[in-house]
């Protein structure tokens, strides 16, 4: 008992933050006369928010280094779409050509920033200002001002395509790809949890006492199915959702079970003693950055795909949101605190209040107002809790 | 001061301490490392407000209390810390009317601000431009600066907490002369300071602290004042039952440090290792004894893949062979581990839990293609709390949660998984309990049982003798003493260190 009161009020936050995800989306699902959970509202909160996903998981994995933010990002994002635009649109480049060219510049510039900021130590703040200013100068430069339309299909199927539908008609009306992926993750879903429950058994560990087992399995195999016919009632499974739930799944994967991983949220801990530790934290940094750069060019593309155009002005504030939904989502923002999937979660609460304000026509100023006091209530909730603990 | 007891939490760090100062001496105060001497300081000085200690402050014939610093600096008591105060990107003049600014409404006069510096710097003996900033003059200089300071504040009482201890011998001096010229001035002062041969030379009277209880007070023109005596009040505590028997198996010599020479990364041009050799043998703990700013730390550190220093030169051999270690990843591949003295701030990840600060050196050992296996680390985190008997809640609890000495275990715990052969340990008993320390002994003594060399860093000379199969004990960045434990003694290693502070004529310090 005494254990489970620690484990919770040590993760009060991001339990926190889940239930005001919950009591946040019941709330405009009153007030908008459940017009905010239609399934076409659903899988287009996914599409528009694409991009703060992706963002969020990178600018998580910097936070986590030690506070370390990411101004540059959404500059990293028009600039991205000019090489996209140029590539393909002015150039004719094959598109997964393109693809892969963007990811490399992605790719590069992760290193420039990287290098900056973890070899010569200049704080990240600064390095990705100027990134900002940089990047979004090289797009002006690029596009020379203008905006560029339309892509090819190909291109535009990455933020606006589905997956096929592999058995239609075997579930009436609703895709069945969708169905057959939420059935088959909750089978997955539910055997892991029964093998990890049992390994724990076998030596000896605390488990979970077994009716608090079942509940919990069944409220998120309830979750995920219900989620995927709600996908499914739409149009199904949106390619950018595949994308982005398989880059969730790694990344959790690879900041709790990896080496590495450990190395993130140790550095973020205590960099004097990390180094002690024989942990060569510049490394960590930089490749923080690397990884940032990256994932900030997967977003660019998949904004670009979305927006159907590259334009100089895209982008804008981008940062802004991916920050924000990290530091709703229970990151630290001294480092060393931080999950990727409560990023998720603090990027769902802004798309929820997003989207059920503007369903509500509530006009883009108060909207920006409300998001304002989220991010700084959430934190200040994290920062009385933690003086209240000790 | 009357009857100071001050305590904090696990520890009483004054016990009924009174001493009195006349007008217009220099009084040294004198006691080991953690014996009181600054705890007292701070206390007469404000740092400690009144009410967190008891007994009575009596200034002048008058009970005095002091909410803060600003308190006691108004009726004339200042302190110059062991840390000078100052700002070092601003000028010599700014500094010295740093909260005290020559202004009329907020609005400084600069020209009486430099004009006032000019004539305080005249009255210090510093020949400097009033307007150059702190971070271009010496070490030496800024001290001066910081009297000046004081003397600007009209200062009746000054206290100098280890003054000389980063001077040279000239600046030393200076400093000295000028203390004594102020006393002809009629100012008091309170000299802390481990420099018996300036003790001697300045001091009216001296009082020895030990355990944060007065042994004695000494009068110049009363009593025979020698070194032997004040080094006997200073150590000459009983030896009590306070450390786990053991009975020594040593083998062969298993790590050698050579010709080891290290230079400070703030300022290459000073030396802070100079030409340091250690020798430790299989299933030997080796004790390095000195004084705070030795350079054990820093050459326990430069050792452990150069995590300090610059121009490091000389030989790291284990075990015959020669090592080449330029990184603290490498130092653990060759099974060499080191605890920092200071846990808190470079030890541990207080906001991570206990198994992740038990296993982050050692991953290797829990994963496979840097895939940690949750189960292992469980596992090994459960061994080691129970072997080592850290007192948590569990493994998931925050290591910032534990108390000093669990915390210590925790750290121990790591460098253990880690698997050396030898382990520097710096200062681990530091800030804890007299229980957790046995605790912590025990361990020690294990893992020289199982045939691990072990250095033992501490400022403690009475555990370093309990625990110790060897003694090596430094002073300004040299060894200048070995001592088998049969013939180590308290007074034998304070008079090697006051000997090698005392006699530094060859100029080199």
């Amino acid at each position: 008992m005494e254990n489970i009161k620690y484990f919770f009020k040590n993760n009060i936050r991001q339990y926190g933050m889940l239930i005001a995800l919950i009591v946040i989306t019941i709330f405009f699902q009153i007030v908008t006369n459940g017009i905010l959970l239609v399934p076409m509202n659903v899988t287009n909160l996914i599409l528009q928010n694409a991009y703060v996903f992706i963002l969020a998981i990178g600018m998580t994995i910097t936070i986590l280094t030690g506070g370390n933010i990411d101004l540059s990002v959404g500059s990293v994002v028009a600039f991205i779409g000019a090489i996209c635009g140029t590539l393909i649109i002015t150039m004719k480049v094959n598109v997964a050509v393109a693809l892969l060219l963007a990811l490399a510049i992605g790719f590069i510039i992760g290193i420039w920033q990287g290098f900056w900021i973890a070899y010569i130590r200049i704080p990240a703040f600064i390095v990705t200002l100027a990134g900002m200013l940089l990047f979004r100068g090289l797009t002006i430069f690029m596009l020379k001002g203008l905006t560029i339309n339309p892509f090819p299909e190909a291109f535009q199927k990455i933020s606006s395509g589905f997956l096929p539908d592999l058995a239609k008609g075997a579930f009436g009306k609703y895709h069945s790809t969708a169905i057959l992926t939420g059935i088959a993750g909750t089978v997955i879903y539910i055997f892991y949890q029964f093998r990890r429950r049992a390994s724990q058994r076998r030596n000896g560990f605390d488990i979970m006492t077994f009716p608090l087992f079942l509940l919990q399995i069944t409220l998120v195999s309830a979750f995920i199915i219900l989620f995927s016919i709600w996908l499914a009632a739409y149009k199904g499974l949106p390619i950018i959702f595949v994308i982005i739930g398989i880059l969730i799944l790694a990344y959790s994967f690879f900041t709790n079970r990896t080496v590495p991983g450990r190395y993130l949220y140790f550095m973020g801990g205590n960099e004097k003693a990390a180094r002690l530790s024989g942990i060569n934290t510049n490394k960590v940094l930089f490749f923080a950055y690397v990884n940032m750069g990256v994932l900030a060019a997967v977003a660019g593309i998949a904004y670009t795909a979305r927006l159907n155009a590259a334009s100089p002005q895209s982008g804008l504030n981008f940062e802004l949101d991916a920050i924000a939904a990290c530091f709703i989502g229970g990151a630290s923002a001294y480092g060393g605190i931080g999950t990727i999937i409560g990023s998720i979660i603090g990027a769902l609460v802004m798309g929820v209040l997003n989207n059920g304000m503007s369903i509500l026509g509530i006009g883009s100023d108060v909207q920006q107002i409300v998001k304002g006091l989220v991010l700084l209530f959430a934190v200040a909730f994290d920062v009385l809790s933690k003086k209240k603990s000790r | 001061m009357k009857n100071i007891t001050k305590q904090f939490p696990g520890v009483t760090a004054l016990k009924n301490v009174s001493l009195s100062i006349k007008r217009g001496e220099i009084h040294a105060v004198v006691g080991e490392n953690g014996a009181g001497k600054s705890t007292l300081m701070n206390i007469l000085s404000g740092v400690y407000p009144h009410g967190t200690y008891t007994g009575q402050i009596i200034f002048e014939n008058k009970e005095r209390i002091f909410r803060d610093v600003r308190d006691s600096e108004k009726i004339g008591i200042s302190i110059i810390h062991q840390e000078l105060a100052l700002s070092p990107y601003l000028s010599i003049g700014e500094n010295i009317f740093l909260g005290n600014e020559r202004a009329r409404r907020s609005i400084i006069n600069w020209d009486k601000t430099y004009s006032d510096a000019k004539e305080l710097l005249e009255l210090v003996g510093l020949k400097e431009n009033p307007h150059v900033a702190i971070k271009d003059i010496s070490v030496g200089k800024q001290q001066l600066v910081e009297i000046a300071k004081a003397l600007s504040k009209k200062v009746r009482l000054l206290i100098l907490d280890e003054p000389t201890a980063s001077l040279n011998e000239d600046d030393s001096e200076h400093l000295l002369n000028l203390l004594l010229n102020l006393k002809k001035k009629g100012l008091t002062s309170i000299l802390i300071s481990h420099k018996l041969n300036e003790i001697s030379q300045v001091a009216d009277s001296i009082t020895i602290i030990r355990d944060g209880e007065v042994i004695e007070t000494l009068e110049k023109d009363k009593d025979v004042i020698n070194e032997d005596r004040i080094i006997k009040g200073m150590v000459g505590r009983e030896l009590v039952d306070r450390f786990p028997k053991r009975v020594p198996k040593i083998g062969n010599v298993s790590f050698e440090i050579k010709d080891w020479n290290v230079f400070s990364p703030l300022n290459p041009d000073r030396q802070i290792i100079k030409n340091a050799n250690i020798m430790v043998r299989q299933g030997e703990i080796v004790g390095i004894a000195g004084l705070m700013g030795a350079g054990r730390t820093e050459l326990a550190m430069s050792v452990f893949g150069r995590s300090y220093g610059l121009h490091i030169s000389g030989k790291l051999i284990k075990d015959g062979k020669e090592l080449h270690i330029k990184t603290v990843r490498q130092a653990i591949d060759h099974k060499i581990a080191y605890t920092t003295e200071d846990r808190k701030t470079a030890g541990l990840n207080l906001i991570g839990d206990l198994r992740q600060n038990i296993t982050i050196a050692a991953l290797g050992k829990i994963s496979s293609h840097f895939v940690i296996d949750n189960e292992e680390e469980i596992k090994v985190s459960e061994l080691y709390r129970k072997k080592l008997n850290i007192r948590s809640l569990n493994i998931y609890q925050k290591a910032g949660d534990l108390s000093g000495g669990n915390q210590q275990k925790v750290v121990l715990s790591r460098w253990i998984f880690a698997e050396p052969d030898v382990l520097i340990l710096d200062e681990p008993t530091r800030g804890i309990d007299v229980g957790a320390k046995f605790e912590i002994y025990s361990i020690i003594n294990q893992l020289a049982d199982e045939g691990k060399s072990i250095i033992f860093i501490s400022s403690e000379l009475p555990e370093i003798l309990g625990i110790c199969d060897r003694i090596y004990v430094m002073s300004n960045g040299k060894i200048v003493g070995e001592f088998p434990k049969s013939e180590a003694t308290q007074e034998g290693i304070m008079k090697c260190i006051m000997q090698s502070i005392g006699g530094n004529t060859n100029g080199e310090y």
